[in-house]
């Protein structure tokens, strides 16, 4: 019963959105206003009626409904409830529920804090969610519906894949769906401005709230995503360029290329229709990515397996947001105003050239991503686009990128001082050198692009720090008067500086994991012992271990430094009762400089293990540098000039000493 | 583990059920012994180092470098025998490739069909980089009545010595002057 | 001129989705991987016979139109490939030539003795050196080899009888005519 609720609840939500998507665009057209006003309503029920459909999904889900049909083939009687509930989205239906679930959330949001927009932007830029909303609701009910019933009834269902029972996995999709899909409320809002012809500083504060929430989002989902791989695959990588993980990556890099340009159009009222396209690409990019793994076009084994519908349904969708979409920009773009005048060596000039080389790197994306495909189907043959690609190509673009991000912040607006700016990063400019020299040293010079890899980090680090310490005046008043400054600095200049930090962080593990990461795989015995970088592990003993639905072989190793004795690794190799699949429980200890890995293989029955051991160099980095760029982007949202139901134009007044 | 079974794990997660297609789509050989590593240092990092290079076939997005599967483990085997024999690395990565197709270079050659995949990141940027010489050239920039940075230097070194904040980058449209006119106010008040 | 740059995005777009929807074929599989042998001779190799049999060697295969079957015992697709393998017996005109892939020997016979042996020749193939030579990705895999030693034909994955029906016997009678 509370099933066929949550069926009926999604064609009303269905309903609702044809209502939010007509009247208030007609209205906003017409000048009517008690129709532009209707959007508010329409948004607010769809998004409750999608809730209730998808609570009606759980519900099915917590009490073993196995009649109905996902749930059958995804659930069991016997599995633990945050992995019955983890379940209603860990299969294509239910998540696909989920998809529309967010973008119902993030219409409802502006449309319950949005009562200081203009009426007609906002009736527009909620009739375009709408929109998006209605092609993804009939996709779920035309094609995957998730309350679909068996008959007759199963009474026991298939386990869901006991991989899926980790909580990281669990619970990173939902992450990675908020990144994604938020991005819808920029492209409804730049299709909104086209509709209008209009855009000026107020629009892009508007927007700028929603794409950052979206970003955190999509920062931290990628990076959860990356730290479940590293610690699950067992031999301790945590990016492969794999078409799955360049889909969510993509939108990633745009969305960032958007959050600065919107930047300046608030301040300087330029770059407009760029910055348009680009609010439309970033959703472009899910909208791609949600395609590419949905529609079986790169990744299905078996292509009668896949329901052709959805691929062509996806593509449909495709089509239609994005053609209509970029159609639009391509007519009514052109006739946006000119905005502020700048030289090329500016603020403005820097985050345009911090635009070309993100896009840029998302084409290098994009390119290496569907090349393949692309000379499948066109029938030249069979390549591997891989990591070696990525490095020659995408790591010289990203390069000059990173370096650029240290000098921007000190550039001023309309026209900067390029020699001034250096000036003041020579201290910058003599860490970046040391460090270049000491990875060098360390290397004998063998990794010439890891180390300058080190070396631009050093110098992002360090100019930030710069950059803030200029601002507080550090050192050059007294530091009563340098904390009073610190206080005062608005809340978006801490979180630029934060997330600049971050990156330089995460640059400097990306780099130390990839180019000196060492490794042994020996075959031992207990009592045996193998010297992976400064760390000897001995193997104690290998025992049998006993978990909830696994047994396990546990192994115990004892890691010496220098003779002594430095701590103890217990790494496990699990069988599921279930499903005979063996899964891999790496042991990891991490310090400041790295991680210590250990991974027990299969035993060969007489009394010997393949081991792997990795020392892993900087990785911890990687997660602490993607947590500070999350972490300014959450900074960023609370100044109060951005935050959600961002003031009108007229109280919009700050000063923009930051950015 | 291989991560065929984990990228399999990751499509279920997202939802996609295509998951449980990639797994057992083709058996693999036993249970895979540690690798007997060349002698000489040099030369097994040379190894290591072409393995990095060449797909394991049966896997996602996997080298035979990280590859459990026992195609992989046979291809390291040959690849060290190929070394230890004096074959040079790009002798090596032919036999493969005569053998198994581009398919198994993680870096495709430079030919033909893949010149664009090549080029193309670096022909956009110099596009991209022309579309913008040509934006700067066809308006006129900020150059004419702007202060410069020094003559800015000197405005917020002024204002900071009488306790006021620095103002907006010099505003230009009406909407930003009175901004910066209202914040300075507020300031103050 | 720069309206036309307006309009690049939706153009790009536009191709995009012409050649994804051709990608959307369902008669395509993404994940086939073409052989790059089609058309060329087999590599040298020279195997060992299982249980005295007689082995698998290069120069056996000139004059000779040969369906090569790579399998082993403990690969459950090639059990269930196996009678279709068998029915290949009674093609007139070629031969059937089993490599066993990465087996012990005794393992291989007890398979044999169990299931039926349609083989003319088995080799060994303990290192998956041979399986190599062949651009083998696992097991079963089944190649058609004719007169001048040139692979004619590749299957990476076990036989049905669709295939078998549609695919091989049409090739193999083609060859014999």
């Amino acid at each position: 019963m509370i099933t066929e609720i949550g069926h009926y609840a999604l064609v009303l939500a269905l309903v609702l959105a044809v209502a939010q998507a007509t009247l208030p665009l007609i209205g906003a057209q017409l000048g009517v206003r008690a129709w532009m006003a209707l959007a508010k309503p329409a948004a607010v029920g769809q998004f409750v009626f999608l809730l209730l459909s998808f609570a009606a999904l759980v519900h099915a889900f917590v009490v073993s409904d196995f009649s109905v049909a996902v749930v059958y083939q995804h659930s069991h009687s016997q599995t633990p409830l945050i992995y019955k509930i983890s379940a209603a989205w860990g299969q294509h239906e239910g998540s696909l529920l989920l998809w529309v679930v967010i973008l119902a959330f993030f219409g409802a949001l502006v449309a319950l804090f949005g009562d200081n927009l203009p009426p007609r932007l906002k009736a527009r830029a909620l009739a375009v969610q709408a929109m998006i909303g209605i092609c993804f609701i009939l996709f779920t009910l035309l094609t995957s519906n998730p309350f679909a019933r068996l008959f007759p009834a199963p009474i026991e269902g298939q386990e869901l894949n006991p991989l899926l029972q980790d909580p990281g996995l669990a619970f990173h999709p939902p992450m990675l769906y908020v990144g994604y899909v938020g991005f819808s409320m920029a492209f409804s809002f730049a299709v909104a401005a086209l509709i209008e012809g209009k855009v000026d500083a107020a629009w892009a504060r508007w927007v700028r709230p929603w794409t950052l929430l979206s970003w955190i989002c999509l920062t931290a989902g990628i990076a959860l995503g990356a730290r479940w791989a590293y610690y699950e695959l067992g031999w301790g990588g945590w990016w492969f360029w794999d078409p799955v993980e360049n889909a969510s990556f993509m939108p990633w890099l745009m969305g960032t290329a958007l959050l600065h340009s919107a930047i300046v159009v608030e301040k300087r009222d330029a770059l407009k229709a760029w910055t348009l396209l680009l609010a439309i690409l970033t959703f472009g990019f899910s909208l791609l990515g949600t395609f590419l793994v949905r529609s079986g076009v790169i990744t299905s084994v078996h292509a009668f397996a896949q329901d052709p519908a959805r691929g062509l349904f996806i593509l449909g969708i495709l089509a239609l947001a994005l053609g209509g979409s970029l159609t639009l920009f391509a007519w009514r773009a052109p006739t946006l105003k000119a905005g502020g005048l700048f030289a090329p060596v500016s603020r403005e000039g820097a985050l345009m050239l911090n635009n070309l080389l993100l896009a840029t790197a998302t084409a290098t994306v994009l390119l290496g991503t569907l090349y393949p495909l692309i000379l499948d189907i066109l029938g030249g043959g069979s390549v591997s686009v891989g990591t070696p690609y990525y490095t020659a190509t995408f790591i010289p673009i990203v390069m000059p990128l990173i370096a650029l991000t240290a000098l921007g912040p000190l550039l001023g607006w309309k026209r900067g001082d390029l020699k001034g700016a250096l000036q003041r990063l020579w201290a910058a400019g003599l860490i970046a050198v040391a460090a270049l020299g000491v990875a060098l040293w360390v290397d004998f010079g063998k990794q010439t692009l890891a180390a300058a890899g080190i070396g631009i980090g050093a110098w992002l680090f360090t100019a930030t720090f710069i950059e803030w310490a200029e601002r507080v005046k550090l050192f050059r008043i007294g530091p009563i008067d340098s904390l009073r400054r610190a206080v005062h600095l608005p809340r978006a200049a801490y979180g630029m500086s934060l997330a600049h930090a971050g990156l330089a962080i995460a640059i400097i593990g990306v780099t130390a994991a990839s180019a000196w990461k060492a490794e042994e795989v020996r075959q031992l015995k207990p009592s045996d012992s193998i010297t992976v970088g400064s760390f000897t592990y001995v193997l104690e003993s290998v025992g049998p271990e006993r978990g909830q639905n696994y047994i396990a072989e546990r192994a115990h190793f004892r890691v010496l430094k220098d003779g002594q004795p430095y701590t103890d690794l217990y790494p496990e190799r699990r069988q599921y009762m279930v499903q005979p699949m063996p899964t891999t429980e790496a042991a990891i200890q991490s310090h400041i400089f790295g991680d210590l890995y250990a991974v027990i293989g299969e035993g060969d029955g007489k009394g010997s293990w393949t081991v792997r051991i990795y020392e892993e160099p900087l990785v911890p980095w990687i997660w602490t540098g993607a947590a500070l760029m999350a972490l300014g982007g959450i900074v960023s949202l609370s100044d109060r000039r951005y935050r959600v139901g961002a003031p009108s134009r007229a109280t919009a007044a700050q000063p923009a000493v930051a950015e | 583990m291989n991560l065929r079974v984990h990228i399999a794990a990751l499509l279920t997660a997202l939802g996609l059920g295509l998951g449980g297609l990639l797994l057992p789509q083709m058996a693999m050989a036993q249970t895979q012994v540690a690798d007997e590593p060349l002698a000489d240092t040099a030369l097994e990092m040379r190894a290591r180092a072409l393995m990095k290079e060449v797909r394991c076939v049966v896997c996602q997005a996997q080298s035979i470098d990280e590859s459990d599967a026992g195609i992989a483990s046979d291809m390291r085997r040959l690849i060290r025998q190929q070394i230890a024999a004096g074959e040079s690395d790009a002798a090596i990565l032919k036999y493969l490739s005569d053998r198994y197709g581009d398919f198994v270079l993680f870096k495709p050659p430079l030919k033909a069909a893949t010149a664009l995949l090549w080029a193309g990141p670096f022909v956009l940027l110099a596009i991209g980089g022309l579309i913008i010489v040509f934006f700067f050239r066809r308006r006129p920039t900020a150059t004419a009545n702007a202060l410069s940075s020094a003559e800015l230097d000197r405005i917020h070194a002024a204002l900071d010595a009488e306790g006021l904040p620095s103002p907006a980058p010099e505003a230009t449209t009406p909407t930003e002057r009175r901004e910066a006119t209202a914040s300075t106010e507020r300031r103050d008040a | 001129m720069r309206r036309l740059l307006f309009v690049v995005p939706a153009l790009i777009l536009a191709a995009l989705i012409a050649l994804f929807w051709r990608g959307l074929d369902p008669q395509r599989n993404p994940a086939a991987i073409p052989s790059a042998l089609i058309g060329k001779k087999m590599a040298e190799i020279d195997l060992p016979g299982l249980g005295g049999r007689p082995g698998v060697k290069t120069s056996d295969f000139t004059g000779q139109i040969t369906v090569l079957n790579f399998f082993a015992s403990w690969c459950a697709p090639c059990r269930a490939e196996h009678p279709l393998i068998k029915s290949l017996r009674d093609v007139p005109g070629i031969r059937v030539v089993g490599i066993t892939f990465k087996d012990a020997p005794a393992d291989s016979l007890k398979y044999l003795a169990e299931l039926g042996d349609p083989y003319q020749a088995i080799g060994t193939d303990n290192e998956g050196r041979a399986g190599i030579e062949f651009g083998l990705s696992g097991v079963p895999e089944t190649y058609v080899i004719d007169k001048d030693g040139i692979i004619r034909y590749r299957l990476a994955q076990p036989l049905d009888p669709g295939r078998l029906e549609k695919e091989l016997k049409p090739l193999l009678a083609d060859l014999t005519k």
